[in-house]
C-alpha cells in the first residue's frame, strides 16, 4: 500500500498489466513453436522479473512444473553471468536441469531488459524441445550425459549478436535441427514481446523502471498469502505413498509442518535415487509440492517471489526428489506429478473439506517412433519415419463434495492432441480412444474414470515406444471410507504385458492397449446419493455388478 | 404510404432482453425495441414489426423483406432446451465429446467443474467403421449394424441424430450411408452429419459442432416456421433471411439445416454495423467496441472486413474462461468477449486489489444506484460518481439515479478496506475495469500479429461511449468515433449484410508436393458449394468470392489465414503459396523460418452477393464551436484530478459543431466522454469523431 489511494489504483493496473504482459509473451510462444508439448500441450511457461532476479509475475500456462523452478532460475543466470557482463541486447540460454526446470528437453531462455539505457528487470521463458539429442524422451539413461546435449548457463546473443558456435553446435546435436533451432529463437521473440509491453506500460505511467511496483506487488502478494496460513491450524502432518517406480516401487514421505508464517514440507524418509531416468531435481519437486499447497491454500494469489517464499520445500540429498547430477534425470515428471497428492495427503490431516483423493496424476505420456517395415511397400511419399509424443490422462480424486474427473489431467494441465492430428503426423491409427467404464474408486462421491487407447502402427510400418507410465501396482487410494481407483495396465492386444517403463516395441499388425488408472473414492459408497448411482449405471460409468457390490445398490 | 413503390426492409434482433428493430425505407429509416418474449420468440418480432410500421406510416404488404437473427440458438445450448438428441459415431471413440481436451481450464481450484457433454454418454451410439488419415476406407461400414442401430434410435424416441465419424471431414461415405438408412427407416427424423456441417479437422470440435447442430435443428426450425406462418398470417409475404455467425444472411431453408451457423449472429451484427462505419469513413483498420451490461465485446475490421476464424467457443460456464465452453468449428466473425458491463460488479480480493466482473447485476437488481435494491456496486455506479451520467435523464430519464446509493455501496465493499472515499473506489474500479478490456483487446491484436495502436475505435452499446476515450488512451489509440443509433447498431448491421457463405475444409497439402490439380479441385469445390448458398438467396448472378488457405510451417500446430488471390493455379505456382505464406507469417511473428516445409491445412471459400457501394464521407473539421448546456465535474482518469466538462445534448449537435475536452455529450442511453486529451467533431453522417489533441 502506498500513501495515496490514486496511487494504490495505479500500482494494481500495472500488476494487471505485468500479468498480461506475461500473458502474451507466453502466448506468443505457443503461436510459434515446433515441439508438440510446447503448442499443443501448453508445456512452457513466461514470467517477468526485476531488476535483483525476485519473479514480478508469471504466466498461468500447462505446466504447474515451471512454478518456481523458472523464479529461482533467473537468480542463477545472474550470478553465473555476473552483472558486470549483463548489456542490451543479451540474450541467455541454458537447459541444465539443475538450475532449469529439472530436464534437458526444457530451454529457459533470459533476457536482461533495459530502459534508457539501464538495466531494470529480465525476461525469461521455458519451453520443451522436441529433441535434445542422446536417447531420445526417454527414462532409460544411466546418466544425464546419456540423455543429450547440455548446454550450461551461457549467452545465445550478446549485444544483438547471435552466437553462431552454440547454435551450430545445437544443430548437429538434437535430432530434428529446423524445429529444435526455431524453438530456440522463438523463447527469445517471445521475451522480446515481453520487453516491447513493458516500455509501452512504462511510456504511458511515465515511469522509469519498476522498481515500485515491484515493491508494491511483493509485498500485497506476501501479506496476503501470510494471511491464508496464519488462517490455518497450526501443527505437523505426516503422510507417505508408494507408486510404480522404474522395476521398484518407490515410497515418497513428507512431513508437512505448518508455522506461523511458513510451510515447510520435508521429504526425509524417500526412496534413493533410481538408475532410470525418473529421479527429480530439487528444483522440479519445489515446483510441484508448492503448487499442490497453493491449490489448497492461496489458489487465487498469483505466482511470484513473494507468494512462493513461505512455502518451503526440502528434501535429502540423494533422494529420488533430491537426485544430484549426473543423475538421469528425463521423465522426471512421472514422479514429480505424484507430489500433489502427497502434499494434499498430508493437508488432508488438516483440512479435510478442501483436498481431493489421490488421482491417476502422471500423465501417460506415450512417445512413439514409428518406421516403415523392412519387407513394407510403400506407396510414394509415404513417410519412412515419423517421432510423436502424446498425452493421456486418467481420472482424478474425487474431492470432499464432487466426483473425480475423468480422463483429466491433474496436477499437470497440459491438453490433449486430437487423435486425427496425430495421425495426419505419423502412420498410426488409433482403434479406441475413450473413457474406462468401472475405473473411478468408488465413494460417497466417485473417482474419475481412466481411459483406455489402443494404438497401432499403420500397414506396412512398426513402432517402438517409450513407456512412462505409473499406478500399475500401485492404484491411487480412496480416502474417508472411499475405495481405490482401478490400476492401469499396459499390453498388446495378444496378451503380451508390457513394462510400465522404458523402450519397448510394437510389432506390424498388433495393437497396444493402454488402460488408465481411475481417481480413488471418497467417502462410505454405500452413502452415495442413489440418483447418482442410478446416472452412473444408464452412462455406463459403473457396472450393474459394481453397483450392486461396491454401492449396495 | 412513403416513397413511391419502395419495399421496406426490416432487421430484426432477438437480445435477451430487448428485441431491436430497425426498418428502411427508401431513405428513411425507423427503430424501435420492444421486450423480448422468451416463451414465444416470434411474438416480440410481430409486436415490433406491428410498431414499427405504424411508425413508418406503411402496410405489412410493403415489407421487402426481414433480416432476422437470433440468440435462440445459443440460449437452447446454454439453457440445454434442444431436442432429445442421439450422437453416432466410430466405435472406440463414444466418449470423445467428453473427455474434451482432457485439461483444466482453470489451473488452481480443486473443486472445478467441466461443462457436461451436450449428449450425454447413455445417448451415444457406436458403429464399426473406420476411414484412414487420408479419407481411405480402412474397416468398411456394415449395414446390418445400422440397420440394428435404427432400432435403438427408434426405440428410444430421440427426435434428432448427430453422425460424426474419425476422418469424416476426408471422407463422409461412411456418415452419408448411415443417415441414409436411417432417414428411410424413420423419414422423420432430423439428421445432422458432420462431414456436411463442418468438414474441419479435429474430432472433439467436429463432434461437437454437429451435436449442436442437432440439438437445436428441431427447436429452430419449428420457430422459424410458426415465424413465417405468423407474418404471411398479418400479412407480410415477403421473404425472411437470417443472419449467420460470419456476418452473411443465408436462406430460411439453409438456416433451418444448418442452424448452428446462427450462433452468435447478434454480436455479428454489430461488427458489421461498424464494418460499414469504416468504410463510410475510409477507416482501413478498425477496433468495433461494444459494451453493454454484462460483457463488452471487441471485434477487428480491416479494410471494412470483420476479423474471421474457423472456430469458437459458445456458452462459457466460468468467469468466460477460454475453455470453459463448447467449440464449435464453423466460419465465425471472431470477437472477444469478457465479463466487462455496466452492471459488472465490483469486489475486493485476497491481495486488497479491486476487481471488476465477470459477475454482473444485470437489469434486476442492477447497479445500486437504479434503487432496486443492489447493494453491491456495478462500473455504472462508479460512473455516476465520476460525473459521467447524469442521475436525472439516464435511460430517457426512467430510471431516475441514486448518487447516494452508489456512494454507499462504493465505500462498504470497496473504499472501507481500501481507506478510499467513494470517488476514489469508483475511480479504482472505472480504471480496473477500463485496464480489463484494454488487456483484452491488446491480446486479441497480438493473437492476430497487430499493432493495436493504428486502429479506429468504432464504440457502440450501452455502456461503451462511457468507457472509449479512456480505452483507447490506454492502448494508445488516437482516434475514435461514437456512430448514431448505437442501441440498435446490431439490427442496422443486418440490413448492411450481404448474401454470403463460407465453405470450409480440412485438405492437407505440402508445398514440397505440390499439386495444380488438386489444389483447383478444392478451391472449384468450395466454391460451388458456398456459391450455391448465396443463389440462393440473390438469384442469379456473379458472386464475390475470397479465398483462405490456413497454413503453417510442418511440425507447427497453429495455422495461420493466408489470402489466397483468385488464382488458377498453375504447375510452377508453388513459389507463389510459400511467398503469401512467409509474408503472413511476418507479419504475425516477426520473420519467417528457413528450413521447415510449409503445409496448407484448411481451406475456405467465401462467396458474397456484391456489396453495396458506400458514400464515402469526407473528414469534417470543426466548423464552429458548440456552447456547454451547462457545466459538470468530471473525474480525469488520466490526472486523477476533478476537472469542470462542458456539458452537451447530442440532438442539438449539427455537423461540423466541435467541442474541445473535457466534455460529457448526453443522450437518450448513454453518454459520450471526451476526456481532457481529446477533441470531438460532429460528422456529416452524426458520428462522433473524437482525436486525440496534437500536443
Amino acid at each position: 500500500m502506498t500513501n495515496n489511494p490514486f496511487d494504490d489504483v495505479r500500482m494494481q493496473v500495472m500488476w494487471n498489466r505485468l500479468i498480461s504482459v506475461v500473458e502474451e509473451q507466453a502466448l506468443t510462444l505457443v503461436r510459434t513453436a515446433f515441439s508438440t508439448s510446447t503448442r499443443e500441450a501448453g508445456d512452457l511457461s513466461a514470467g517477468i522479473f526485476d531488476r535483483k532476479g525476485q519473479m514480478l509475475a508469471q504466466a498461468v500456462t500447462g505446466t504447474p512444473g515451471h512454478v518456481n523452478a523458472m523464479g529461482e532460475a533467473v537468480g542463477h543466470f545472474i550470478r553465473e553471468i555476473g552483472p558486470e557482463n549483463i548489456f542490451e541486447g543479451d540474450v541467455y540460454i541454458t537447459n541444465d536441469p539443475w538450475r532449469g526446470t529439472g530436464h534437458l528437453h526444457d530451454i529457459t531462455m533470459v533476457t536482461p531488459s533495459f530502459h534508457k539505457g539501464s538495466l531494470i528487470g529480465y525476461f525469461a521463458s521455458t519451453a520443451h524441445v522436441v529433441d535434445v539429442g542422446g536417447r531420445g524422451f526417454g527414462p532409460d539413461a544411466n546418466e544425464v550425459y546419456e540423455e543429450g546435449l547440455f548446454i550450461p548457463i551461457m549467452k545465445l546473443m550478446e549485444r544483438g549478436k547471435v552466437n553462431r558456435d552454440l547454435v551450430n553446435i545445437v544443430r548437429n546435436n538434437v535430432r530434428e535441427a529446423d524445429q529444435v533451432v526455431g524453438d530456440i529463437f522463438s523463447l527469445a521473440a517471445c521475451n522480446d514481446t515481453g520487453h516491447r509491453r513493458l516500455e509501452d506500460m512504462l511510456r504511458e505511467f511515465d515511469l522509469d523502471d519498476i522498481d515500485h511496483v515491484a515493491e508494491f506487488v511483493l509485498e500485497a502478494s506476501r501479506r496476503a498469502t501470510l494471511e491464508r496460513i496464519a488462517a490455518l491450524p497450526k501443527g505437523r502432518a505426516h503422510y507417505a505413498m508408494t507408486c510404480d517406480g522404474y522395476n521398484e516401487d518407490v515410497t515418497l514421505a513428507l512431513t508437512l509442518d505448518i508455522g506461523k508464517d511458513a510451510i515447510h514440507a520435508d521429504f526425509a524418509g524417500t526412496s534413493p535415487v533410481s538408475k532410470f531416468g525418473i529421479n527429480v531435481p530439487l528444483i522440479y519437486t519445489k515446483a510441484y509440492a508448492c503448487y499442490g499447497l497453493k491449490c489448497a491454500i492461496a489458489p487465487d494469489i498469483p505466482n511470484n517471489a513473494a507468494s512462493l517464499a513461505p512455502f518451503v520445500v526440502t528434501a535429502p540429498k540423494g533422494s529420488i526428489l533430491n537426485a544430484p547430477r549426473p543423475c538421469p534425470v528425463a521423465v522426471r515428471h512421472v514422479i514429480g506429478h505424484f507430489l500433489p497428492d502427497v502434499v494434499l495427503g498430508a493437508l488432508s490431516q488438516v483440512l479435510p473439506e478442501r483436498v481431493p483423493t489421490e488421482g491417476a496424476s502422471a500423465l501417460w505420456n506415450i512417445h512413439m517412433s514409428v518406421r516403415a517395415r523392412t519387407d513394407a511397400i510403400l506407396a510414394e511419399g509415404a513417410k519412412e519415419r515419423a517421432e510423436m509424443l502424446m498425452f493421456n490422462s486418467g481420472g482424478t480424486g474425487a474431492r470432499p463434495a464432487l466426483d473425480g474427473l475423468s480422463a483429466t489431467a491433474f496436477p499437470s494441465g497440459v491438453h490433449t492432441m486430437s487423435i486425427e492430428a496425430t495421425e495426419q503426423i505419423g502412420p498410426v491409427v488409433f482403434w479406441r480412444k475413450e473413457l474406462l467404464p468401472g475405473s473411478g474408486g468408488a465413494g460417497t462421491h466417485r473417482g474419475g474414470l481412466g481411459q483406455v487407447v489402443e494404438v497401432a502402427p499403420a500397414e506396412g510400418y512398426e513402432f517402438h515406444f517409450n513407456a512412462m507410465f505409473d499406478r500399475i501396482a500401485n492404484p491411487a487410494r480412496g480416502r474417508a471410507g472411499g475405495q481405490a481407483g482401478r490400476g492401469g495396465s499396459a499390453r498388446l492386444d495378444d496378451g503380451t504385458i508390457m513394462r510400465t517403463k522404458g523402450r519397448q516395441f510394437v510389432p506390424g499388425g498388433r495393437r497396444l492397449i493402454l488402460e488408465l488408472p481411475g481417481g480413488g473414492g471418497h467417502g462410505d459408497p454405500k452413502s452415495r446419493d442413489r440418483e447418482a448411482v442410478r446416472s452412473d449405471l444408464a452412462d455406463g460409468y459403473v457396472s450393474l455388478k459394481q453397483a450392486v457390490d461396491d454401492y449396495g445398490y | 404510404m412513403t416513397s413511391n413503390g419502395a419495399r421496406a426492409r426490416i432487421g430484426a434482433d432477438i437480445g435477451g432482453t430487448f428485441t431491436d428493430l430497425v426498418l428502411e425505407i427508401g431513405e428513411k429509416s425507423f427503430s424501435t425495441k420492444v421486450l423480448t418474449t422468451p416463451g414465444a420468440p416470434e411474438q416480440a418480432i410481430l409486436d415490433g414489426i406491428a410498431k414499427i410500421v405504424a411508425l413508418a406510416g406503411i402496410g405489412m404488404d410493403e415489407i421487402g423483406e426481414v433480416i432476422h437473427g437470433t440468440t435462440l440458438a445459443t440460449n437452447a445450448l446454454i439453457e440445454r432446451r434442444g431436442a432429445k438428441t442421439a450422437f453416432v459415431t466410430t466405435r472406440g471413440f463414444r466418449d470423445v465429446i467428453e473427455m474434451r481436451t482432457e485439461n483444466r481450464f482453470e489451473q488452481y481450484d480443486l473443486n472445478l467443474c467441466l461443462p457436461k457433454p451436450l449428449v450425454p454418454r447413455r445417448d451415444r451410439f457406436v458403429v464399426g467403421e473406420r476411414i484412414a488419415a487420408d479419407g481411405r476406407v480402412l474397416l468398411a461400414l456394415d449395414p446390418v449394424e445400422v440397420d440394428r442401430l435404427a432400432d435403438d434410435i427408434s426405440a428410444g424416441g430421440y427426435e434428432s441424430v448427430a453422425i460424426g465419424l474419425i476422418h469424416g471431414y476426408a471422407n463422409g461415405l461412411h456418415e452419408r450411408m448411415i443417415r441414409d438408412i436411417l432417414l428411410t427407416r424413420l423419414p422423420s427424423l432430423s439428421v445432422s452429419i458432420a462431414s456436411e456441417v463442418s468438414p474441419q479437422i479435429r474430432e472433439f470440435e467436429r463432434f461437437n459442432t454437429v451435436c449442436a447442430n442437432a440439438y437445436v435443428k428441431p427447436v429452430m426450425a419449428s420457430y422459424l416456421n410458426r415465424l413465417v406462418a405468423r407474418l404471411r398470417a398479418a400479412g407480410a409475404e415477403c421473404p425472411v433471411y437470417l443472419i449467420h455467425s460470419g456476418g452473411g444472411i443465408i436462406t430460411l431453408d439453409n438456416a433451418a439445416a444448418f442452424p448452428v451457423r446462427l450462433l452468435e449472429s447478434g454480436p455479428a451484427g454489430g461488427a458489421i454495423f461498424a464494418a460499414e462505419i469504416a468504410a463510410r469513413h475510409g477507416i482501413d483498420k478498425a477496433l468495433s467496441y461494444d459494451m453493454g451490461g454484462t460483457t463488452a465485446k471487441i471485434c477487428l475490421i480491416e479494410n471494412q472486413s470483420p476479423k474471421t476464424a474457423k472456430t469458437f467457443e459458445v456458452a462459457r460456464t466460468y468467469r468466460f474462461k477460454k475453455g470453459s465452453g463448447m467449440p464449435i468449428s464453423i466460419p465465425v466473425i471472431e470477437m472477444v468477449e469478457i465479463g466487462a458491463g455496466g452492471g459488472s460488479i465490483a469486489s475486493i480480493d485476497a491481495m486488497r486489489q479491486i476487481r471488476v466482473g465477470p459477475e454482473s447485476a444485470g437489469s434486476e437488481p442492477g447497479p445500486a444506484c437504479y434503487q432496486r435494491g443492489g447493494e453491491r456496486p456495478a462500473v455504472t455506479d462508479a460512473d455516476l460518481l465520476l460525473g459521467r451520467l447524469d442521475p436525472a435523464t439516464f435511460a430517457g430519464g426512467s430510471i431516475v439515479l441514486s448518487r447516494a446509493n452508489a456512494e454507499r455501496a462504493a465505500i462498504a465493499q470497496v473504499g472501507v478496506s481500501l481507506g478510499m472515499s467513494a470517488e476514489q473506489a469508483a475511480f479504482g474500479i472505472s480504471e480496473v475495469v477500463d485496464e480489463n478490456m484494454a488487456n483484452a483487446a491488446r491480446v486479441h491484436a497480438v493473437e492476430s500479429g497487430k499493432d493495436i495502436s493504428e486502429f479506429t475505435v468504432i464504440a457502440f452499446g450501452g455502456a461503451a461511449p462511457l468507457h472509449a476515450a479512456r480505452l483507447c488512451d490506454k492502448l494508445g489509440i488516437a482516434k475514435l468515433l461514437i456512430p448514431p443509433g448505437a442501441g440498435v447498431g446490431s439490427a442496422i448491421g443486418f440490413l448492411r449484410a450481404p448474401f454470403s457463405f463460407e465453405a470450409l475444409r480440412t485438405a492437407y497439402v505440402r508445398l514440397s508436393g505440390y499439386d495444380a490439380d488438386e489444389i483447383n479441385g478444392i478451391l472449384d469445390d468450395l466454391t460451388e458449394e458456398a456459391s450455391a448458398f448465396v443463389r440462393a438467396g440473390m438469384g442469379e448472378g456473379a458472386c464475390e468470392v475470397q479465398c483462405h488457405a490456413y497454413m503453417r510451417y510442418v511440425g507447427q500446430g497453429w495455422e495461420i489465414p493466408v489470402d489466397v488471390p483468385k488464382h488458377r493455379f498453375g504447375p510452377d505456382d508453388a513459389p507463389l503459396l510459400k511467398g503469401w505464406f512467409e509474408a503472413a507469417y511476418a507479419r504475425n511473428f516477426g520473420r519467417p523460418i528457413e528450413g521447415p516445409d510449409i503445409e496448407i491445412v484448411s481451406w475456405a471459400v467465401k462467396a458474397s452477393s456484391p456489396r453495396r457501394p458506400v458514400a464515402r464521407l469526407g473528414e469534417l473539421a470543426a466548423a464552429a464551436v458548440a456552447k456547454p448546456a451547462g457545466m459538470r465535474r468530471l473525474f480525469d482518469a488520466r490526472r486523477q484530478v476533478y476537472v469542470e466538462a462542458g456539458v452537451y445534448d447530442r440532438a442539438n449537435l449539427a455537423p461540423g459543431t466541435g467541442i474541445s475536452g473535457p466534455a460529457v455529450i448526453l443522450e437518450n442511453d448513454t453518454s459520450t466522454i471526451v476526456t481532457g486529451d481529446y477533441d470531438a467533431v460532429v460528422q456529416a453522417d452524426g458520428c462522433i469523431l473524437i482525436q486525440a489533441r496534437a500536443h
